[in-house]
C-alpha cells in the first residue's frame, strides 16, 4: 500500500509526495464521479472505490522510474500540428446526423433547461 | 476443403481461375456462421442484404474484366467499433443500441474500395475495453477452440469468426493488444501496424495516442494484404502519416542471414505458462537454426509499462467517452436539468468496465494527483520508447509469447480487473511506443489450446516484421483448425 495525496503542483519530483506506508491511496469516488458526471448509487461508488485502490496500488508503480526521459513526444513519428486551408468543404447530411439523436426540432438537437430553475 | 477454410490469397485465386464466385464465398462463410453463432456469438450484426449486393457486384466487376485487387469479392468482418454508415454500429455498448452511422470510416471506404465483401460487425469489450469480449453489453463471444474459454479481446468476435472460418479476414483495434491477444488465444494471425498508418477516422476512439486498427487473418501474406488495403495517409485523421510508406512485403521470403532477434528477458519467467515458453523458446532455436542471430535483451521499462498503460489508456478514455451525454446520438435516460440527464444516461448507458475505467481517467487527471499518475505515466512512456530505441541499435527485431497464457476459463477473470488487465502484458509495450507488433500461431498446448508468437520491430519496420512472420510461419507450419460441433441456430 502506498499513500499518495493532493499535492502542490510546484511539488515536481515524484518522490516529494510519493512515500511508500500502510495508509490506502485517498480516493474522494462522490467527487470523482460527479466529476465524471456519473450518477451512481452509494453501493456502486464503494465498489469502485475499493477497485480503483487496487489498481492505483498497482499504477504507483510508474513513480519507481529512474530518472528523467529527455524526450517527450506523442507520437512515434514525431508529427506535428495538422493544418488546412479554411475551404468550405461538403459537411454530413444534417437531417441523417439527427435522425441519430434522442430528440430534435427544427434542425436543433432538444435538451432540458441547463440550469435547475427550481 | 470447403470454403470457408481457404484464405484469403487462395480464395481470391480460386476466383479470378472462374472456380467460384464472391456469391458462393459469401454464402460459404454465411453458413459457417449459422452452424456456429449460436456457441461463439463472434457477431453483432450480420449484413445480408448488404453483403448479397456487394458479393454480386463483385462478381459482375469480375466479369466485365474490372479487379480490384486481392481483396476483390472476398468477404470479411469489421469489428463494432469501427463505423459504417446505416448499418448498427454499437461498439457493445447500451449507449449506442440502435445508432446508425451518418459516415464511414476511412477503413470502411478502403475496403469497400478494394472490393472486399462487408459481412457484418463482429462482437468486443464494451468500446474495447477489456481482454475476454465478456465485457460486452450483448452477450460474450467464445473461443472455438473451446466454448467454455474466452476468444481473448477486446477484439474477440473477429478472432472467433476468422478462426472457424465465418469471415476470411477481419479487422480489429489494438490498444493495448486487442488485435494481438485475441489472434493469439484464437490460432490466427493479429497484426497491429505502426501508429498513424492507419486512419483513425470512424474508429469510436478509445484511447487516441494508442489505439490503431489491424487485420486479424489466417496467415501472414493475408494479413499484408489487409494491411496494404486499409494503410495510408488521411487527412481526415490529424494524427494520420504523411510521409513515405514502406512495401510491408518487400523483404517478405527472404531467409534470416544476418537478422538480429532479440529476446525480451522482462517478457518470461513469473505467470508465464509452461507451455507458452517452451513453445516460444524452441521456435526461437529454429529461428537461429535458420540463420538468425539470436540475442536476449533487457528492457527494463517493460516491467512497469503496464502501470503506465493503465493510467494513460483509462486518461484519455475519460476524456474520449465525455461525448457520449445523451444529447446527439444513442440512449438518454430523464433527467431535470441537462446534467441531471448527462449523469443519469451516462450511468444507465455504460457497463461496469467503462465506468471504472472513465473513474480512474478522471482521478488520475484531476488536480493534485496529476502529476504523480498521469505525468508520470507519460515519462514511463517516453522511457519506453528510449529503452527501445537503444535496443533496436543492436537488433532488428524483438520477440516474446503475444499472451503468457493460452485462452482462458470464460468467467475466470470477471471479478479481477487486475488479473485480466495482466494478460496484456506482452503487447502493451508496443501501444506505448507506436511500434508495429504481430502475432503469429506456433502450436497447441496439452489442451489443444493455441499458442501465439509475438514479432516486433521499430516503427515503420514492417517489411521486416512481416519477413520474420513470415518466416516464423513456414517454421511452424500451424494447420490446425477448431474443431467445434456444430449447431443451427
Amino acid at each position: 500500500m502506498s499513500t499518495v495525496r493532493p499535492t502542490d503542483r510546484s511539488e515536481t519530483a515524484a518522490t516529494a509526495f510519493y512515500t511508500p506506508a500502510t495508509m490506502p491511496i485517498e480516493i474522494d469516488i462522490a467527487h470523482v464521479a460527479h466529476l465524471a458526471r456519473l450518477d451512481l448509487s452509494q453501493a456502486e461508488l464503494d465498489g469502485y472505490k475499493a477497485q480503483l485502490g487496487d489498481i492505483l496500488d498497482y499504477a504507483t508503480e510508474v513513480q519507481s522510474l529512474e530518472g528523467d526521459p529527455s524526450t517527450e513526444s506523442e507520437h512515434p513519428l514525431g508529427l506535428v500540428n495538422v493544418f488546412r486551408p479554411d475551404e468550405r468543404r461538403t459537411s454530413l447530411d444534417r437531417d441523417e446526423v439527427l435522425a441519430q439523436a434522442p430528440e430534435s426540432q427544427d434542425g436543433f438537437f432538444v435538451v432540458p433547461p441547463a440550469l435547475d430553475t427550481e | 476443403m470447403t470454403l470457408d477454410a481457404l484464405t484469403i490469397a487462395e480464395a481470391g485465386a480460386r476466383l479470378r481461375s472462374g472456380k467460384t464466385t464472391s456469391a458462393d464465398l459469401l454464402a460459404a462463410v454465411l453458413d459457417r456462421a449459422s452452424r456456429t453463432e449460436a456457441q461463439l456469438h463472434a457477431y453483432l450484426t450480420i449484413d445480408r442484404g448488404g453483403a448479397s449486393e456487394a458479393a454480386a457486384k463483385a462478381d459482375a466487376d469480375l466479369a466485365d474484366g474490372i479487379d480490384h485487387g486481392p481483396l476483390h469479392g472476398i468477404p470479411v468482418a469489421l469489428k463494432d467499433n469501427m463505423c459504417t454508415r446505416g448499418l448498427e454500429t454499437t461498439a457493445s455498448s447500451q449507449m449506442l443500441a440502435g445508432y446508425l452511422p451518418p459516415y464511414d470510416a476511412t477503413v470502411t471506404t478502403r475496403l469497400r474500395d478494394a472490393g472486399a465483401v462487408l459481412i457484418g460487425k463482429t462482437n468486443l469489450d464494451e468500446f474495447a475495453m477489456g481482454s475476454s469480449t465478456e465485457n460486452s453489453a450483448y452477450g460474450a463471444s467464445f473461443n472455438p477452440w473451446d466454448i467454455g474459454r474466452v476468444p481473448g479481446g477486446s477484439s474477440g468476435g473477429s478472432a472467433a469468426a476468422v478462426a472457424v472460418g465465418s469471415a476470411f479476414g477481419a479487422l480489429g483495434s489494438d490498444t493495448g493488444g486487442s488485435i494481438r491477444q485475441p489472434a493469439s488465444l484464437t490460432g490466427i494471425v493479429g497484426m497491429k501496424p505502426t501508429y498513424g498508418t492507419v486512419s483513425r477516422y470512424g474508429l469510436i476512439a478509445f484511447a487516441s495516442s494508442l489505439d490503431q486498427i489491424g487485420p486479424l487473418t489466417k496467415s501472414v501474406d493475408d494479413a499484408a494484404v489487409m494491411l496494404e488495403a486499409i494503410w495510408g495517409h488521411d487527412p481526415l485523421d490529424s494524427t494520420s502519416y504523411a510521409g513515405e510508406y514502406p512495401d510491408p512485403r518487400s523483404e517478405m521470403g527472404k531467409d534470416l542471414h544476418g537478422l538480429k532477434v532479440g529476446v525480451v528477458k522482462e517478457l518470461a519467467g513469473e505467470g508465464y505458462e509452461p507451455a507458452v515458453e517452451e513453445a516460444v523458446a524452441g521456435m526461437v532455436q529454429r529461428l537461429a537454426g535458420e540463420g538468425a542471430e539470436v540475442v536476449e535483451v533487457s528492457l527494463p521499462t517493460f516491467d512497469i509499462a503496464m502501470s503506465a498503460y493503465y493510467l494513460i489508456a483509462p486518461a484519455e478514455a475519460s476524456a474520449n467517452l465525455a461525448r457520449f451525454d445523451g444529447i446527439r446520438y444513442g440512449h438518454r435516460a430523464e433527467g431535470a436539468t441537462t446534467e441531471a440527464l448527462m449523469a443519469r444516461t451516462r450511468a444507465e448507458g455504460f457497463g461496469p468496465e467503462v465506468i471504472r475505467r472513465i473513474l480512474l481517467g478522471t482521478y488520475a487527471l484531476s488536480a493534485g494527483y496529476y502529476d504523480a499518475f498521469y505525468g508520470q505515466a507519460q515519462k514511463v512512456r517516453a522511457a519506453v520508447r528510449e529503452d527501445l530505441a537503444r535496443t533496436y541499435e543492436r537488433v532488428d527485431v524483438l520477440v516474446s509469447p503475444t499472451s503468457p497464457t493460452v485462452a482462458f476459463v470464460a468467467g475466470e477473470r470477471v471479478d479481477d480487473p487486475l488479473a485480466m488487465y495482466l494478460s496484456d502484458i506482452c503487447t502493451i509495450p508496443m501501444n506505448l511506443s507506436g511500434d508495429p507488433g504481430i502475432s503469429v500461431p506456433i502450436g497447441l498446448d496439452h489442451q489443444n489450446l493455441p499458442i501465439g508468437f509475438h514479432v516486433m520491430a521499430p516503427s515503420l519496420g514492417e517489411p521486416v516484421l512481416f519477413r520474420v512472420a513470415a518466416e516464423v510461419e513456414r517454421l511452424a507450419a500451424f494447420t490446425a483448425r477448431p474443431v467445434l460441433e456444430e449447431v443451427a441456430v
